[in-house]
């Protein structure tokens, strides 16, 4: 059996795949840093927050994890349909990710925040600070750069995921995969070209994320420790 | 300096402030009672040492000084503030009364100096100028000038433990609480922190130091307490040790030294 590989599709849809890598990276960029947000507000609601705040951050934490994205995004865009909220796909997916992402952070954030000595709380309360400048000021950032990697693999996590958006008609890369490959039939090579591409933007999205490391945590550039 | 004997000292009997009162303090963690009614007055300028074996309640006793713990009878007062009523403001007692811990706790993803700054900038708000001058300033008080720049995990323990007795000097204390600090401390590294605590203890800080350091607690003392099951045992100067009026001080002291 021999088959002839075709990558002639290249040439002639090289710009829509462009777009679809430009539509892949725009919701990616601007999910992380709400999401990371988002996530770290539940995790602090849920940890410290008063009883009611616990209650909704499990809640939502819970419905999210256990859920398929792609119910949610329907969810989501046919739900504000419903209450005649009109936004674009680009828009609804980003919030679908936002939300998304969030319930998983919360949970990593969660974790950060626990694996931080008692001690550091004890001796941060002890010098009069409050318990928001003890949270904020303290806690956080090393609850931060200990779960970092665990974040990383989760914003890479989300935007491959980004891949289920043209089911909202928002064509990122893998909608435009499937168009290319409705019109030529090469679906074999599409999708070769196409996890190649999604290999380059997750090391692309790695590098970013560690960059964005050695700014946030001066003690890790100065003492070269690795993440 | 003189050093009162508690026990059947009068309260005139010294002209000086007195920073801390206990007066019958209880404490029970659940069904086990920790402290079981302790009397005791810490007056300013006196270095306070509390020994003891482990579980005697000392450093219970220590936290309860700055509300690491409640306490659930009799009354503890600390810089005029009653602790044993209720809605007392916690933060405004730790801006007076600073404490040292066995295991530093400094903030390790903070330099040396940030660690010294973080309080007086958040707390007492001083601008950044002013702050960098007082974390050089206390800083090279416990010999540390050079290594303002330093994370805590490029500082040996000893260095370690005497960047947070400067993070404490920082919030100017009008009282430092030592929780056992040189226990995780080897007997080189130990000698560097304890020298540090003399150089305070010559300079007029009022102190209150839980410590199993014997040959130190009997020079550093003005007072010294011996506390047992619970209870004020003993006390009285650094001498107590010479010459215990106990069998459970004596044995103590026997195994101490």
């Amino acid at each position: 059996m021999s088959y002839e590989f075709d990558f002639a599709f290249l040439d002639e849809y090289g710009p829509e795949l462009l777009r679809g890598v430009w539509l892949t990276l725009g919701m990616t960029a601007a999910s992380v840093l709400p999401g990371f947000l988002l996530g770290t507000l539940c995790a602090v609601g849920r940890l410290y927050g008063p009883p009611w705040v616990r209650r909704v951050a499990i809640v939502y934490v819970e419905a999210i994890r256990n859920t398929p994205l792609v119910i949610q995004v329907f969810w989501l865009f046919f739900g504000l349909a419903v209450l005649q909220v009109r936004i674009g796909a680009f828009p609804a997916a980003v919030l679908a990710l936002v939300i998304n992402v969030g319930a998983y952070t919360a949970e990593i954030m969660r974790a950060g925040f626990e694996s931080i000595p008692k001690g550091q709380v004890e001796a941060a309360s002890c010098l009069a600070l409050t318990r928001s400048q003890v949270i904020w000021g303290v806690q956080l950032p090393q609850a931060v750069e200990r779960v970092y990697p665990a974040l990383v693999s989760q914003f890479v996590l989300m935007m491959l995921a980004t891949s289920i958006m043209s089911q909202i008609s928002a064509e990122e890369l893998t909608g435009v995969a499937y168009q290319i490959q409705a019109f030529t039939f090469r679906g074999f090579e599409v999708y070769l070209v196409i996890a190649g591409i999604y290999v380059a933007l997750a090391a692309a999205l790695r590098l970013v994320l560690l960059g964005c490391a050695t700014v946030a945590f001066p003690r890790r550039r100065r003492l070269g420790t690795p993440l | 300096m003189d050093a009162t004997l508690i026990a059947d000292a009068p309260a005139a009997a010294t002209d000086r402030e007195t920073m801390v009162r206990f007066e019958d303090v209880r404490k029970a963690f659940g069904t086990v009672e920790v402290l079981r009614g302790i009397s005791l007055e810490v007056h300013r300028g006196d270095v306070t040492v509390l020994i003891g074996r482990s579980g005697s309640g000392k450093s219970t006793a220590l936290r309860c000084i700055n509300g690491l713990e409640t306490i659930n009878g009799g009354r503890l007062t600390v810089c005029g503030r009653k602790l044993h009523e209720p809605g007392v403001d916690l933060r405004a007692l730790r801006q007076e009364v600073g404490i040292v811990f066995q295991s530093y706790n400094l903030f390790p993803h903070l330099t040396a100096a940030q660690n010294v700054m973080l309080a007086p900038r958040k707390v007492k708000r001083i601008g950044i100028r002013e702050a960098r001058e007082l974390a050089r300033e206390v800083l090279a008080q416990v010999g540390l000038a050079d290594k303002a720049e330093a994370y805590p995990e490029q500082l040996s323990g000893g260095q370690q433990q005497r960047v947070a007795i400067a993070r404490s000097l920082a919030m100017h204390p009008r009282l430092i609480l030592f929780d056992e600090v040189t226990s995780a401390l080897d007997p080189e590294l130990t000698g560097e922190v304890l020298r540090v605590i003399e150089r305070l203890a010559q300079g007029g800080m009022t102190m209150v130091l839980v410590t199993h350091e014997m040959g130190f607690a009997r020079s550093v003392a003005d007072q010294l307490v011996f506390m047992h099951q619970g209870t004020v045992w003993e006390a009285g100067s650094g001498d107590i040790l010479r010459d215990p009026q106990t069998p459970e001080l004596r044995q103590f002291v026997g195994n101490g030294l």
